[in-house]
């Protein structure tokens, strides 16, 4: 037998494994933009968080039907992975079914289980289709999804179909050859999903059927390492990215907000508690808050990375349930796609964070970061711990502290924090003045 | 006029060499919004009641920095925190409670990173304690019994803070019949005041929070919503003015329901 399948098998694993190694060092420098952050404490309960929240999908189920038809896909893609190991065994070594004389009755058992995901992530696959396009469930169909994002969504659905066809046609042809004799391929003894389908090819001599079934084969393979270049480009990273997110979880309560540090030793040195740093040992300060990308954290992009656009968070958001326009989601969509402008402007030799934009101001605005309730309901919807919150909070900061551009209400509340000690403007002598009304109003 | 209850400060237990058991941290709105003073004045009462030495700072409370901190203002929060915990450490506080979730989720959970280390409890908590301790024994058939009541989670409570079973033990020992919103414990609806804005105007929208939260509460068909918030308070009165049902629905506090319970 010829070896060009295999050399030409070698050059297609190879390219994409190439492709593949460029792309997620570029993710991976996209995500260094933003500023080291210590999320290393406490692997025991990080390991326990990744176990439960990414592969154990726990927060998934507080909405069981999609939370099941996704718990196919993701199942299936689990598992069904094992059989492309034996397809790059197959590819590399000339092989067809290299696992079947070893596995002898067990690997029809797994065949006919493989067909029967697939048919799951078939199906799984359509009624999300039907979902996005059909019944329009409104957070799959809000505004900031428009154009690609939307497009990118039913991509993804079309062709993990579209490789699950593959899988069973290949099936279905494969069985038809075996039972003819034709040499090379093994009878499995039924396959009960693809048998359904075979009536479409008995027809066919098995020449042709041989075309099918080896093209059925190169598609999937092919498709499946281009389907893994493509998600790297699209919102469906969660499926690698949800592992090291949830690791990186917040573990502390969700109402507890970092302490900046920068701040803490100017105002001690404001109330006299400690001494002004000599001029050699100031440490640079930065920027207080984050007007950009690179001022955020690399939890924050990562979490930025991780998302893949479900809207559960702004589902849940009070400001976006009662039309403001704040999106959780789009804070998220919004902070990926600048990281990303900015590492490109890079690549291409350009200024990078000096283009004159920044993620406030030409991503997220004003008016939406002002409409957060802080109410953490974005963070306890999201299915892979990401902090919606932690960026929101970070744009006021730069907001509040290098521009005072807070709003006007919110200015005269800091002014009589300043000088009444209270949100309100009372004179501070009159706090105690409620213990008065003590004995008053007695029944 | 009678001196059945006090609030003494914790300078006059210093100055009479007395170490009070707990602060009561009373917050801004507990000292000078209108409503919410009803709110302290219950505390106080129960308080007293059951005899715990305790002790409120009077005037030398001052804003915890929540607000400041969480419309992005980092410095004004740090100066109000710090000078606040120079103020717990000198009385030596070791048990803090407060009516107040953004008070008792700041001091709790935000004063430690600079040096202030309490146990802080919300009132919900330290009311629940007080009920399974014996300390307040609700009257039988008292005249909560059997009637509705539904509980609006405050965020800083609930999702901040993962309390969501203390107001509810509150509830159950009144025996009322606690009937919940779709949206509750950790899918709460914020009431609309949280991340500072109880303090402006809300963004342009097509409906108010607090009107959306307080439609859901009232198709539960209770005619008490109880909070154990200040500004879930606020929000969910104006709620009910909004949909004109202040004659028949009451917002009540946690400590409110007790006093009215116990008569005090």
């Amino acid at each position: 037998m010829s070896s060009l399948p295999q050399v030409l098998f070698l050059l297609v694993l190879g390219t994409a494994g190439y492709i593949l190694y460029k792309r997620i060092n570029y993710i991976r420098k996209t995500i260094q933009l933003g500023q080291p952050i210590a999320r290393n404490d406490n692997p025991g309960e990080r390991w326990k968080t990744m176990l439960l929240v990414a592969f154990g999908q726990k927060k998934m189920f507080k909405n069981p039907i999609p939370a099941l038809l996704h718990l196919v896909i993701y199942v299936s893609f689990v598992i069904i992975n094992l059989e492309v190991l034996e397809f790059i065994i197959d590819g590399i070594a000339g092989t067809h079914r290299v696992f079947a004389p070893f596995l002898a009755g067990f690997y029809s058992i797994a065949m006919n289980f493989f067909e029967f995901l697939a048919l799951g992530v078939l199906l799984s696959c359509l009624v999300f289709l039907v979902r996005r396009n059909i019944t329009k469930v409104p957070r799959l169909n809000m505004v900031e999804l428009k154009g690609w994002p939307k497009l990118d969504a039913n991509l993804i659905l079309i062709i993990e179909i579209v490789l699950m066809l593959a899988i069973l046609t290949m099936n279905a042809t494969d069985q038809i050859l075996a039972y003819r004799g034709i040499g090379g391929y093994i009878p499995l003894g039924g396959l009960w999903i693809s048998e359904s389908i075979q009536g479409i090819f008995e027809g066919l001599d098995s020449g042709t059927l041989v075309l099918i079934e080896r093209f059925a084969w190169w598609f999937h393979i092919i498709g499946i390492l281009a389907f893994a270049i493509y998600v790297t480009y699209s919102k469906h990273l969660h499926i690698f990215l949800a592992f090291p997110n949830t690791w990186y979880s917040n573990l502390e309560p969700k109402g507890k907000m970092d302490n900046m540090d920068s701040v803490t030793q100017e105002v001690k040195m404001m109330l006299g508690m400690a001494a002004e740093p000599a001029a050699n040992e100031a440490a640079e300060i930065g920027r207080f808050g984050a007007k950009d990308v690179n001022d955020l954290s690399r939890v924050n992009l990562l979490n930025a990375f991780s998302c893949t656009e479900c809207g559960r968070c702004t589902a849940e958001c009070p400001a976006n349930l009662t039309g403001k326009k704040l999106s959780p989601r789009k804070i998220m969509m919004d902070t990926r796609d600048r990281a990303e402008e900015v590492s490109q402007n890079l690549l291409a030799g350009k200024k990078g964070l000096d283009d004159g934009k920044s993620l406030l101001g030409d991503y997220i605005t004003q008016e939406e970061i002002n409409a957060c309730t802080n109410c953490n309901a974005c963070v306890e919807a999201c299915p892979v711990n990401i902090d919606p919150l932690a960026i929101i909070i970070e744009l006021r900061r730069y907001t509040a502290m290098e521009e005072s551009g807070s709003p006007a209400q919110w200015n005269a509340m800091f002014q009589n924090i300043e000088t009444s000690f209270a949100p309100w403007k009372f004179p501070p002598t009159d706090r105690f003045n409620w213990a008065a009304d003590l004995n008053k109003e007695e029944k | 006029m009678s001196d059945t209850y006090k609030a003494p400060t914790m300078a006059q237990k210093m100055a009479s060499g007395d170490t009070p058991e707990i602060l009561f941290w009373v917050g801004c709105a507990g000292s000078f919004d209108d409503r919410y003073k009803a709110v302290t004045l219950a505390f106080v009462k129960i308080l007293n009641k059951v005899g715990v030495n305790f002790a409120v700072l009077g005037d030398e409370e001052t804003c915890t920095g929540d607000p400041a901190r969480r419309a992005g203002n980092e410095f004004l929060y740090q100066m109000q925190a710090m000078s606040n915990i120079q103020v717990l450490d000198g009385y030596q506080v070791k048990r803090i409670v407060t009516a107040c979730p953004h008070c008792f989720n700041t001091i709790k959970n935000e004063y430690p990173a600079l040096g202030g280390n309490y146990e802080v409890v919300h009132h919900s908590q330290y009311l629940q304690e007080l009920i399974h301790e014996g300390k307040i024994v609700m009257k039988d058939g008292g005249e909560f019994k059997g009637k509705k009541i539904t509980f609006h989670d405050s965020c800083f409570l609930g999702r901040a803070n993962d309390v969501y079973e203390a107001p509810r033990e509150v509830i159950k020992a009144l025996d009322m019949e606690l009937v919940e919103m779709k949206r509750c414990r950790s899918k709460g609806l914020c009431c609309g005041a949280g991340g500072a804005q109880m303090f402006k105007e809300p963004e342009a929208g097509k409906k108010d929070i607090n009107v959306e939260r307080t439609e859901e509460a009232l198709q539960t068909g209770a005619k008490t919503i109880a909070v154990g918030c200040p500004f879930c308070l606020t929000m969910m009165t104006d709620g009910v003015k909004n949909k004109e049902k202040e004659a028949e629905v009451n917002v009540l506090d946690l400590a409110e329901l007790i006093v009215k319970d116990q008569q005090l």
